[in-house]
């Protein structure tokens, strides 16, 4: 599996509120045997999730989803259930959350088919834990701390989606179609993110939650600096005389909504839908697989998403949620990729990279990691390179 | 050039004034509504003067009538023939409390010129009880009396809104009734519901004591918001669309055969002498996620989509009567407003049941595929129906506070404002106008013709 595959998914016309483009999808029929429900978190948001190997992510977290395969639709049982205990007085109020993903139990201690998951956290992790263990041969211009502690503290900023000029507005007039089980969103017609669900019913309740999803810094930077972006209007080419009855204007306008359909795979979603990927699977569930994904971190203008899906078993999409990565994060992840490859040795990888040492060290400190460097023995190289 | 302009720009106004008011809509916010109002009204205050002041015969609704004269009073050195008429006759028609609002806007504004404290002495002089409006207008009417230094009705009206110690009781019994309700629980049901709602929480009588005992004191409007209860046979069709449309499902389902009946009947009422007599007649109703309105102005669009079926209906040649939903259900009674907007497709829909008038209810949001309903309606009139066998209309409930205008489909449909589906037979009237056919002299002459109509009315 390297491609995202939103087979079963139709589009629809799009609609367009100030720089915002919103394109619905639509599933002819829901994807049998999988729900999905949110779950509030109380208070802002805050909170603390145990990975399990002594490391935690903290961010904001407003709501989780569980996805349930049970098949038979055991709505009232999930719907509105809460997570965690008391939250402790006089102090921050930081919710812990253990692991990203973990099968619900039942008050018997067994294991339900139903599986709880942070939507987006998931993702963002699996980019924040890229080559976290920092460099693995320990040459010395890299500083003891980056040894020790590899990258950590590693820290990104996104932006809420109320925070994002003309979103939330965009998202409340937005009119949902009937049987919509997906939206692709678009600001200033660059792809913001992704969001598939398997059932309609499900996507009317998490419709809502997009506002308090996180998105990145360049699509908020594009919402705030961006002109609102042209309806494409349908156009009916009459001149010819082509149009001699109804039925003729019925088929023309039929022609319209096809026209739109493959002009947005092919253009608007071309980067999103057709980017290789390496997915790392994350759970299994009888026949359904929750996978996170990573883009290959090209450069050269191409978008980066990194996201989360849930498969059937034909590898289909049944539910996906993405974020797209600035041009600043493409350039880490590429170039921890680069550094990794070559085990972390800045000459061989400026020379991989076709550059000078002197060089490399100005992007590993324009990415923010200039901090794992030894200042004094890079200084030294420097110099070196310098009167050599 | 300039007449086709002048006249595009008067019935710009005309569909703004009719169905503006200054709240917040589904697209837009109050303030923005606001502030693109306050632009029209003065673009045309200041270049159509005469026409501005005939907008006041027409049907625009209660907020632009009040904001029409209050602009025409702030400016009297422009001031022309016959204005004073025309505002006179639509204060009268205005409810009380609207104008006591005007008044207090013209006091603050410091408009006090000659001709304004006589329209203020004439209307307050022509009210039927003013020991009432003194006890329920109590603020509203001290106001305008002292903006105009008028007096007075009677010396005891007199007293008791400026020296309400001077008198140990009244002669007039609503008076009274206020003043003995300080310390008398009784006495509150003598008075207005809105004046004893504040002495029964200075009491303390229990809510529903209370809603029992001053029902027969309450307007035919206050009764129907305190406890549902609705005389249907004389609501007008708008304002029943709209308690149809707030009753659950269940209740809808339950009580069709009643509920049918009222808005059918409220229908011809409304048709009145033009039932039955529009032939045959398809319209395109908008009952899509933008039809629920603004929480001030809830479902207000699919309310009045909903009055314009039953009186398309009413109106239609028996049998003759095409209705479709956007959302492609068709019990009107079950509307409700959810999905996208496909005009063009259900546009087709309705031209293929080949009617002599297609009626298009919608706030112009045509956005599956956008811009689709503008484009079948031009093809349609260019290449299939160029001897104009269809006449096509389309009425707006919404202003759009950004084009200062209802939105369009296309420039060659007809395009009217609508606030009260009861309007509807005078809108597609006016709308004739706006196809670009007909000019300003034509338009003045009509409007001459509704000014003289809305005097008669008012004076005879």
């Amino acid at each position: 599996m390297t491609r995202i595959d939103l087979t079963g998914l139709d589009v629809r016309p799009a609609q367009v509120w100030g720089g915002v483009r919103l394109v619905p999808l639509v599933r002819d029929e829901p994807v049998p045997g999988l729900r999905l429900r949110r779950e509030v978190y109380e208070g802002w948001g805050g909170a603390s999730v145990e990975l399990g190997d002594r490391t935690s992510y903290t961010s904001y977290v407003p709501h989780g989803f569980v996805a349930d395969w049970t098949g038979a639709g055991a709505e009232s049982a999930v719907y509105g259930s809460r997570l965690g205990g008391e939250a402790v007085p006089g102090c921050v109020p930081l919710r812990r959350i253990h692991r990203m993903a973990g099968r619900r139990r039942g008050k018997d201690g067994r294991a339900e088919r139903r599986l709880r998951f942070l939507p987006l956290h998931l993702a963002l992790e699996g980019y924040l834990a890229l080559h976290f263990g920092g460099p693995s041969v320990v040459w010395d211009d890299w500083s003891r701390e980056a040894l020790r502690r590899g990258l950590s503290p590693r820290a990104e900023a996104a932006y809420a989606g109320w925070a994002v000029p003309g979103l939330a507005e965009a998202l409340r007039v937005f009119e949902l179609h009937p049987g919509q089980c997906g939206l692709l969103l678009y600001v200033a017609d660059a792809p913001a993110a992704a969001f598939v669900v398997p059932h309609p019913d499900d996507y009317r309740l998490l419709h809502p939650t997009l506002v308090e999803d996180l998105y990145g810094e360049l699509v908020h930077q594009y919402a705030h600096y961006g002109a609102p972006v042209p309806e494409f209007t349908a156009r009916i080419r009459d001149a010819a005389g082509g149009i001699r009855d109804l039925a003729d204007l019925r088929a023309a306008a039929r022609e319209q909504e096809r026209s739109w359909a493959t002009a947005h795979d092919g253009l608007m979603a071309r980067d999103l839908l057709e980017t290789p990927y390496s997915f790392e699977r994350v759970h299994r569930m009888d026949g359904f697989g929750l996978y996170r994904f990573l883009p290959p971190f090209e450069r050269g203008g191409r978008e980066q998403h990194i996201g989360e899906v849930i498969t059937d078993r034909k590898g289909r999409a049944a539910y996906l949620k993405t974020f797209r990565l600035s041009e600043n994060q493409i350039r880490k992840g590429y170039l921890l990729n680069r550094l990794a490859d070559c085990d972390w040795h800045l000459g061989r990888t400026a020379e991989a990279l076709g550059t000078s040492y002197a060089e490399l060290v100005r992007r590993v400190r324009g990415a923010g990691l200039g901090g794992l460097l030894d200042a004094h023995v890079v200084a030294r190289r420097l110099r070196e390179d310098r009167e050599g | 050039m300039s007449e086709l302009v002048a006249a595009e720009d008067v019935l710009l106004f005309v569909n703004a004034a009719v169905t503006a008011t200054g709240q917040r809509e589904f697209r837009s916010s109050a303030a923005e509504q606001r502030f693109s109002l306050a632009f029209l009204h003065e673009y045309v205050r200041v270049n159509y003067r005469p026409v501005y002041a005939a907008a006041l015969a027409l049907d625009v609704n209660d907020h632009n009538a009040a904001l029409v004269i209050e602009h025409l009073l702030r400016t009297p050195k422009e001031a022309e023939e016959g204005e004073g008429r025309l505002i006179a006759a639509r204060l009268a028609l205005l409810p009380p409390q609207r104008v006591y609002r005007l008044f207090g806007a013209l006091r603050a504004a410091r408009v006090n010129n000659r001709r304004t404290r006589a329209i203020v002495r004439a209307w307050l002089a022509a009210r039927p009880d003013p020991a009432l409006d003194a006890v329920k207008y109590r603020s509203g009417l001290k106001t305008a009396l002292r903006h105009v230094h008028a007096r007075p009705a009677d010396a005891e009206t007199g007293d008791f809104l400026f020296a309400p110690g001077r008198r140990t009781r009244y002669e007039n019994a609503t008076l009274d009734a206020h003043r003995r309700a300080h310390y008398e629980q009784n006495a509150l049901y003598e008075l207005p519901f809105t004046v004893a709602e504040g002495f029964a929480a200075k009491h303390g009588v229990p809510r529903a004591v209370f809603l029992e005992r001053i029902a027969p004191r309450m307007t035919r409007l206050e009764r129907l918001r305190a406890d549902r209860a609705a005389d249907l046979s004389v609501m007008p069709l708008t304002r029943l669309a709209l308690y149809v449309l707030a009753l659950p499902f269940g209740e809808r389902v339950a009580r069709r055969a009643e509920l049918t009946d009222a808005l059918r009947a409220a229908a011809r009422r409304a048709a009145g002498p033009y039932a039955g007599s529009w032939g045959r007649v398809a319209a395109v109703l908008d009952d899509s996620f933008s039809s629920s309105g603004s929480a001030v102005k809830r479902r207000r669009p699919l309310a009045v989509a909903l009055g314009c079926h039953f009186l398309l209906e009413a109106l239609a040649a028996p049998g003759a009567y095409a209705p479709l939903w956007t959302s492609g259900r068709d019990d009107p009674l079950l509307v409700h407003p959810y999905g996208p907007t496909p005009l063009g497709l259900r546009v087709l829909d309705a031209l293929e049941t080949g009617p002599e008038r297609l009626v298009v209810v919608s706030d112009g949001w045509d956005n599956a595929p956008p811009g689709l309903a503008g484009e079948v309606l031009r093809v349609w009139r260019t290449r299939l129906d160029p001897e104009r066998h269809t006449s096509v209309v389309h009425l707006n409930p919404v202003y759009d506070a950004e084009g200062f205008d209802v939105r369009r489909l296309a420039p060659s449909v007809p395009t009217a404002g609508i606030r009260d589906a009861e309007d509807l037979a005078a809108l597609v009237e006016i709308a004739q106008f706006a196809e670009g056919r007909t000019g300003f002299a034509e338009l003045r002459a009509y409007l001459d013709r509704r000014v003289e109509l809305f005097l008669e009315g008012a004076e005879g």
